[in-house]
């Protein structure tokens, strides 16, 4: 048990590499298996699992998280505007700037816990968001939203004489980022950020985090600092959302203000309890099924219905497809509001505390001879 | 500054809640190596007097010095870091933790330090903090629940666990707020001999208790508090033959 890396934990990260990278395969009967959605999932899987060092492992419900995702995006188009429209450095200065701007919300923040921290990470998110689609028109162009145009002074493409003819798209030494090329790029961010999270769950670090969740005033009297921790995991996970953000302009290089609407804020929270809050592939699950609903579902419209119950008798398909249609085309959030409900009720470890029951349960059945151990279970 | 051999001087403390007077004129003296007992019946200020030593609470007026440093207006978390632990009337533990990893935070807090950012480090790398934490669990008697969650054990496991978190920081002082409140005669008992069997080594103690069994049994000294005021100050034998004591303590509680 002594390696740098736990032999679960390996398996852990190659079976989610795995099952991430042949996405384009398993997902096509699902009618998901196109680059725009799958890169999606990329982003938002991201976003989750950062969202969820703070929220899983340390306590602190933020929710205002999408103010840091917002900034990732326009720190991204403006290094695409006056740098350089490869994707590295814009990455970078993205994942910087939201790292500061968290660090600043987050200092504030902090000094308040429990509902009062949540409500003020959301002012302040609010207060970005008002700020971007108003005040700063010229740093984010309000309503319209950041775009690249041709008159972009790109001083490092310049400096390299690299010209460009036609509408600028984001680049990765040279290669275009847009279809399968954009998924895997953001692919590979996402293993990466799988790991990274991984081995800060691993770490005394983390440990710190889960115990400032479990008990900060026992953590206090053991001689800890709690607010350095909760500040850095804070910042850690603005950073997260920052690179998510960066993402999101790498594949559609026009970032507007309704990023950094509290909505979008909420929809992460839901994404991690959803999956299941504290685990490390929960959130990710969580973000992909929200997606895939928003973007499936919302596709379906009436005909599609009435195709797929056409093997129905005929007055009895009218009224199922009546009925079903509210729940799909623009009513989608219907579906995924109850989905949420059923999985709060009855499974309030989210989607990743079923699993875990499933396996408990397989196992019983499986060696029912053998008495059932008495272990505690490995934290995801 | 206090003798050499006081390391823990509480002077002319006062605290007031609103109107009420909750310590007045409290001077104590602890005394190196020693197990002081504070005793008293409900509400004479005994929880409030640990608090305000800890830094919990903040003093009306006077101050508290450990070994010549004042402790007063210092946060709990650098209390802990100059070398004094506590043990909490409801066991303060990290329920969703393991017991193992409950003791090993306490242990990285007196490696570490107050803040330390080693996010890339394994845990498991930590062989020397886990087998001092493991260690510590064989001394307390509970090496076998070391794979327990913290929240599934007893009352009694729990204060056994939580004692454990702070002996192993090997703090130079330990304040143990009513350590056997609400357990088992044969709980108590344990612990009793768990606590004589840290007396030995020499880590001073301060304890509050409403048990007279437990106070007679450990204490070297006793301070017995009365309306937020020391009525009697002394060894147990000179404690219990005082007639004030009697009066306002066993007499009347009894």
């Amino acid at each position: 048990m002594n390696n740098l890396m736990p032999r679960n934990d390996l398996f852990l990260l190659l079976g989610f590499t795995a099952v991430v990278l042949t996405m384009p395969i398993w997902l096509a009967p699902f009618g998901a298996g196109y680059p725009d959605l799958l890169q999606r999932f990329m982003i938002f899987g991201i976003f989750a699992v950062g969202f969820n060092i703070l929220f899983g492992l340390t306590g602190y419900l933020s929710f205002g998280h999408a103010a840091f995702f917002g900034v990732g995006s326009y720190a991204a188009v403006w290094s695409f505007k006056l740098l350089t429209l490869d994707a590295i450095p814009a990455m970078i200065f993205a994942v910087l700037i939201s790292g500061l701007f968290a660090l600043l919300i987050g200092f504030l923040c902090l000094r308040r816990s429990g509902i009062y921290f949540s409500i003020l990470t959301l002012a302040f998110a609010q207060m970005s968001y008002n700020l971007a689609y108003s005040v700063l028109t010229p740093i984010t162009n309000g309503e319209t939203g950041l775009q690249l145009t041709i008159n972009d002074p790109r001083v490092l493409d310049a400096a390299m004489g690299q010209g460009f003819a036609g509408q600028p798209v984001p680049t990765l030494l040279g290669q275009q980022m847009s279809g399968y090329a954009g998924f895997y790029f953001c692919a590979g961010f996402l293993i990466l950020s799988f790991f990274i999270a991984q081995r800060i769950a691993g770490s005394p670090f983390g440990m710190m985090l889960k115990a400032i969740k479990s008990n900060q005033t026992r953590m206090q009297f053991t001689g800890f600092n709690t607010r350095p921790y909760a500040l850095s995991a804070f910042v850690i996970s603005g950073m997260y959302a920052g690179l998510a953000g960066a993402l999101l302009a790498v594949t559609d290089p026009l970032a507007g203000a309704e990023r950094m609407q509290w909505t979008a804020s909420g929809e992460v929270v839901l994404m991690t309890i959803l999956g299941g809050v504290g685990t490390l592939v929960g959130p990710v699950i969580g973000a992909w099924i929200i997606k895939y609903f928003e973007n499936i579902l919302s596709a379906l419209n009436d005909n599609i219905l009435a195709r797929f119950w056409s093997f129905l008798p005929d007055g009895v398909a009218d009224v199922v497809v009546k009925v079903t249609s509210k729940f799909v085309g623009d009513g989608w959030h219907l579906t995924l509001g109850l989905v949420f409900v059923i999985i709060v009720i009855f499974l309030p470890g989210g989607i990743m505390e079923g699993v875990r029951r499933l396996a408990a349960l397989f196992r019983r059945s499986g060696s029912s001879s053998a008495k059932p151990s008495a272990r505690t279970q490995p934290a995801e | 500054m206090a003798q050499p051999n006081v390391v823990l001087h509480v002077a002319d403390v006062h605290k007031r809640f609103g109107g009420l007077h909750a310590l007045a004129d409290i001077d104590l003296q602890v005394e190196e190596g020693k197990t002081h007992a504070i005793i008293g019946p409900n509400g004479a200020g005994k929880s409030t007097l640990l608090n305000v030593i800890i830094g919990k609470l903040p003093p009306s007026s006077g101050q508290v010095v450990f070994d010549g440093t004042v402790l007063t207006g210092r946060k709990p978390f650098q209390i802990n870091q100059l070398g004094i632990a506590r043990v909490f009337q409801t066991p303060e533990i990290f329920a969703d933790l393991s017991v193992l990893h409950n003791v090993m935070i306490p242990a990285l807090a007196k490696r570490d330090g107050m803040f330390t950012l080693n996010m890339l480090r394994s845990l498991d790398s930590e062989t020397g903090i886990r087998a001092e934490a493991e260690h510590m669990l064989e001394d307390v008697g509970m090496i076998n629940r070391r794979d327990m969650l913290a929240g599934s054990l007893s009352r009694g496991d729990k204060r056994r666990m939580e004692l454990a978190m702070c002996l192993i920081q090997h703090p130079r002082l330990l304040l143990l707020d009513e350590p056997t409140a609400g357990m088992s005669r044969h709980d108590t008992n344990t612990t009793i001999e768990l606590l004589k069997k840290i007396k030995s080594r020499g880590m001073t103690k301060v304890i509050i208790e409403h048990d007279m069994h437990v106070v007679f049994s450990l204490a070297d000294k006793i301070s017995v508090l009365a309306q937020g005021r020391i009525i009697a100050d002394g060894s147990p034998d000179d404690v219990r033959g005082n007639p004030k004591v009697q009066e306002a303590y066993l007499g009347g509680a009894h």
